[in-house]
């Protein structure tokens, strides 16, 4: 189960939206162990695809030394379909190499199909594990505030 | 010559769970090498086909060795390398 909150949540559907009809890509980091995903940290997608998706090397670097620096992990790393389901595709599946991270996959699909901007279609947000090319889908649970530690 | 070498989550079972390794080389190939004689099946996972492999990302002392010559890249006593898997997918 992923327990996520509101903002968060909020923060990356707005950035699927804002990246369509290119994949938007990013974590979501926590405390080493506490899955709690507390910082949103939005990547650039180096490929600029609306097919595929990749952190760039260098800020991927930067980031992982800013998460060591701060005892974190990648408690969520996200991206986005843009037209189709928000489920992992064979390359997200044979590529996913944190086995303790929750896999969310948004898709913009059904709100680009209404038109985009503003309209209040829904933006698929499922979350995955992904272990040795094994995909579980897993309940996503929106809170308001993650419980204090 | 002693370089350290940041393991990443996935290649840990290579590594005992240890994050980060001693390793030895003149350059990167070799130090691959020295790596696969202590953590067996490791340089497996990094190299495919003579060359390193398209979804892994090295750096020494912060540079993409992509850029610095790849696996010929040179090595220096009390460099430091990152090994870090890339986060990549498509649909």
């Amino acid at each position: 189960m992923l327990t996520i909150d509101q903002a968060a949540y909020d923060a990356i559907v707005r950035h699927a939206k804002r990246d369509h009809p290119d994949e938007a890509c990013g974590i979501v980091a926590g405390p080493e162990g506490s899955d709690r995903p507390e910082r949103v940290v939005e990547m650039v997608n180096a490929a600029g695809s609306p097919t595929f998706y990749e952190f760039d090397s260098t800020e991927l670097l930067e980031l992982y030394k800013q998460m060591w620096d701060r005892d974190e992990e990648p408690v969520v790393i996200y991206h986005s379909h843009t037209a189709t389901e928000a489920y992992p595709s064979r390359t997200d599946i044979g590529l996913a190499s944190e086995p303790g991270a929750h896999y969310v996959l948004v898709s913009t699909r059904h709100w680009a199909e209404a038109g985009g901007g503003n309209n209040d279609a829904p933006v698929e947000f499922r979350s995955y594990r992904i272990v040795d090319g094994e995909v579980t889908e897993e309940e996503v649970v929106v809170v308001p505030a993650l419980p204090a530690r | 010559m002693a370089i350290e070498v940041r393991i990443p989550t996935i290649l840990r079972t290579y590594t005992d769970g240890e994050k980060a390794v001693t390793g030895d080389g003149a350059s990167l190939s070799a130090l691959i090498d020295d790596l696969e004689a202590n953590h067996p099946g490791i340089k497996d996972r990094l190299i495919d086909n003579g060359d390193l492999r398209r979804f892994v990302n090295v750096y020494i002392n912060d540079e993409d060795v992509r850029f610095i010559g790849g696996l010929e890249a040179q090595l220096a006593d009390g460099d430091q390398v990152v090994v870090l898997p890339a986060v990549a997918g498509g649909c």
